[in-house]
């Protein structure tokens, strides 16, 4: 899959949102050594896979810093521009093979295959709430968590906010008693089998219980299950279902006056291609005015939690990819920073507090908005 | 000693901007050309000019050299460290710091990139424009001034060069100067009447001081823009062709393409015709006169204008042209060199022979593009050749058929633009010796200690 490397101009085209605002390569535009940019990250790994470079903890570094936005995939001008992504996940995939990965990656995984979750926490660390919930058992829909919205706070709150709203609107869903990772991270990382091994789980768990349809709260998880080899469930986004439910009049919305820009999610957006849904949502609620960040849709700026940098963030600092979109954010005037993703909720809340703009802005996911205006 | 330098490097700019690391060095240590690499000991990437002085106040102190940095594109190998010690990445400079409407001018830092103040300038005064190169939009602004570099408006105007309004720069012994009328005002809107010490920058390949600051002249912007292919097969006649079209004054950009594939390009070529207006009504008058200079040609049958399919067209009005970094891809190599030749426009024939002589020769491929420059003053002839960067034959064929092209440029009386080191060698000696004395004389009196971009425009008195 790597032999095409050497096709990298390092034309530098990568590095940038369609309208060139700025840069909008997350580890790039924290960095600034062209070592990070996509360009110099390929001809690194073609230095690798020639011999010219030895394996060391800075190129583990530069090659684990991608975040997979996909903004490079965007935004390159030549025709293997959608292999990018795989040609890193690949180098990443050999240095898994050698065990070569830097020792925090090293540990999200290890933690993955004994804990189930990233944090290596124990199961009794999980939202309180959850034992109380209906398990699925042939209900409309399986709501699915994953790790971030049954053991980060912000997570939990999310998919709490979603819940809320499913039975306010009268739907039929059940979740998990002991759910298997959604394996985005893993896949992201380049541990192919056991992505494999986690899908393989996954599916067989939803065989069994009948499953048609699923409801993910993290874009991470429905980004995932997407790529299960032969699924035959319907999968949903949970901004999806949101929109569903307010166009057939199952979700009544009343006024919320505030001014509110949107964070598309990288695993929603460039990876999967849903850009007008949550904002459709937001629309929906009389008094809420929607403006644009710069970079939006296609052009969104990642928030640097992708490819399991929530956890181990080796883009954190100054320049980090959240505090630049904090910032960004900031610069439309709006009161409310909408996100439809627990790891960007977590990564841009933080960032908010180290950045100093509590009561300036304010983090909130969709289901949270609509919640708080739902008649 | 590196040790001790590293550390002082740290302290001035801070640790995370400072690299002693194989990778960042493996990196600057080579362009997308074929130039040999050749690795750094550091790379230092300022934020003020304050730290540039800094830098190269200790690299003077401790005789170590500086090679300062845009985006590294030129294809040439002009910011590689032949001699090693400190690459300066500039793009952390970023800061577009003023813009004057009314007085048309812009004041960037080094680091500025052509996509940035693009964009900037579409969002903040969208009726103003600079003249954009078709470099990929991370190239810098100031690196293609430093370069001569050219873009759509250098018909018009001229070399993107001649649109300096003032600069700030670090000399080479740690002094920072302006030039300008920003040496003596607080207004960044000429380099005339004053003395033209710019000139002791421009297309110097920072050998003689870093540009940490620039006033750039912009231009105004219509509302539309369109282009025209004219085609023809007698290379003679481009000559008369390009008089003609200069002659008007209508056309904002013309440029010269010619390439043996597609197999229908084959034996023509194309000029390329841009014309702009604020109103059709206005497109439409310099389009018709346009086609009037060269209403003769066309009688004569001897060309045509090319009905172009939108997406062609699309194409070629796209700023920066994509298609141009495409040609890198064309054989799926990743690679692609060019000696662009700044020749009289009646060169253009005896080049272009020059150029299907030496590509099948070499057995290799060409693309051909050109841009003409000022009112047909001259024009940059662009001697192209793709090459596979995984093939170790076609990297030394078009390595060949590169050192061929600009022995030809010389040959037919043209000047190599932003020549690699060999090339400069190749420059200097065909080069009036009192000119190349001067040019001595002025480098060992700015750079004493010759710690500025060693290697390159290095005259041997």
């Amino acid at each position: 899959m790597m032999l095409e490397l050497h096709r990298c101009f390092r034309c530098g085209w990568c590095k940038y949102p369609s309208g060139f605002e700025d840069y909008n390569c997350p580890s790039y535009a924290r960095f600034r050594f062209e070592s990070y940019s996509p360009g110099g990250r390929l001809w690194l790994m073609r230095g690798w896979l020639n011999g010219e470079l030895d394996w060391s903890d800075r190129l583990s570094q530069i090659i684990f810093s991608c975040v997979a936005c996909k903004n490079c995939v965007e935004n390159c001008r030549m025709d293997f521009r959608e292999e990018i992504l795989d040609w890193i996940i690949s180098a990443r995939s050999k240095a898994v093979e050698r065990g070569l990965v830097p020792p925090k990656v090293r540990d999200f995984l290890e933690n993955l295959m004994k804990y189930g979750n990233p944090w290596g926490l124990p199961k009794s660390k999980q939202a309180s709430w959850l034992g109380e919930m209906e398990r699925f058992s042939g209900q409309d829909f399986l709501v699915y968590l994953g790790c971030e919205c049954r053991y980060e706070e912000r997570g939990t709150e999310m998919a709490w906010n979603v819940i809320e709203i499913l039975k306010k609107a009268g739907i039929s869903f059940g979740v998990l008693d002991d759910e298997s990772c959604d394996g985005n991270e893993v896949l992201m990382l380049g541990e192919r089998g056991l992505f494999e091994e986690l899908a393989s789980k996954n599916l067989q768990k939803f065989r069994e219980l009948g499953v048609k349809r699923i409801v993910t709260i993290s874009p991470h998880a429905y980004n995932a299950m997407k790529k299960y080899a032969g699924i035959k469930f319907e999968i949903m986004h949970f901004t999806q279902l949101l929109l569903d439910l307010i166009r057939k009049g199952k979700l009544s919305l009343s006024k919320l006056d505030s001014t509110v820009t949107y964070h598309d999610p990288c695993f929603l957006g460039r990876h999967n291609r849903i850009y007008e849904d949550p904002r459709k949502i937001l629309r929906a609620v009389s008094g809420l005015k929607l403006v644009e960040m710069r970079m939006n849709r296609e052009n969104a700026f990642c928030c640097g939690g992708g490819s399991g940098n929530f956890v181990f963030d080796f883009l954190s600092g100054s320049d980090s990819p959240a505090r630049l979109r904090i910032r960004e954010a900031l610069d439309t005037n709006a009161e409310i920073l909408a996100v439809a993703c627990p790891i960007c909720k977590a990564m841009l809340e933080d960032a908010t507090k180290t950045e100093g703009l509590e009561g300036k802005i304010e983090v909130r996911d969709i289901a949270e908005i609509v919640l708080s205006s739902a008649k | 000693m590196k040790e001790e330098i590293y550390k002082a490097l740290i302290e001035i700019v801070g640790e995370e901007f400072v690299s002693n690391k194989k990778e960042e060095l493996y990196i600057y240590s080579r362009d997308s050309g074929l130039s040999d690499p050749s690795f750094p000991d550091f790379v230092v990437m300022p934020k003020t000019v304050e730290e540039v002085q800094k830098i190269v106040q200790l690299a003077n102190r401790e005789k170590i050299p500086v090679v300062p940095a845009g985006a590294s594109l030129t294809l040439s190998g002009l910011t590689i460290p032949h001699k090693r010690g400190i690459v300066l990445d500039m793009r952390r400079m970023d800061r577009i710091l003023e813009l004057n409407r009314r007085g048309r001018y812009v004041v960037i830092e080094a680091g500025v990139t052509q996509g940035k103040l693009q964009s900037f300038l579409e969002k903040n005064c969208p009726d103003l424009c600079h003249s954009l190169p078709e470099a990929p939009p991370s190239a810098t602004v100031v690196g293609n001034i430093l370069i001569h570099g050219q873009g759509n408006l250098t018909q018009s105007y001229g070399f993107n060069s001649s649109m300096v309004t003032g600069l700030e720069v670090v000399l080479p012994t740690g002094q920072i100067c302006r030039i300008g009328s920003c040496s003596l005002s607080p207004y960044w809107f000429s380099i005339e009447p004053l003395p033209y010490l710019a000139g002791l920058f421009l297309g110097w390949f920072g050998t003689t001081g870093i540009v940490t600051k620039l006033g750039l002249k912009l231009f105004p912007k219509k509302k539309l823009r369109d282009v025209e292919l004219f085609v023809l097969e007698d290379p003679n006649l481009l000559v008369e062709a390009i008089y003609r079209i200069t002659h008007t004054e209508m056309a904002e950009d013309v440029t010269t393409i010619a390439q043996p594939y597609p197999l229908m390009y084959r034996g023509t070529i194309m000029i390329g015709i841009y014309i702009t207006g604020d109103t059709e009504e206005e497109l439409e008058f310099k389009r018709r006169i346009i086609w009037e200079s060269l209403s003769e040609l066309i009688k004569a049958k001897e060309g045509g204008f090319m009905a172009l399919m939108p997406e062609m067209k699309k194409g070629l009005l796209e700023k920066p042209m994509s298609g141009l970094t495409r040609t890198a891809d064309i054989l799926k190599g990743g690679g692609f060199v060019y000696c662009g030749a700044i020749i009289p426009v009646e060169k253009f024939p005896d080049a272009l022979r020059k150029l299907v002589e030496i590509a099948e020769k070499n057995d290799t491929t060409y693309a051909h593009s050109g841009r003409v420059i000022g009112r047909g003053h001259c024009m940059m002839f662009a001697f192209a050749f793709p090459f596979n960067r995984n093939d170790s034959e076609s990297i030394k064929k078009a390595k060949k058929a590169l050192r061929e092209s600009y022995a030809a440029t010389l040959e037919i009386g043209g000047v190599p633009w932003k020549p690699g080191v060999e090339e400069q060698d190749m420059i200097l000696e065909k080069m009036d010796r009192g000119t190349v004395e001067l040019m001595g004389r002025i480098r060992g009196l700015l750079d004493p200690n010759g710690i500025m971009n060693p290697g390159n425009w290095e005259v041997r008195l």
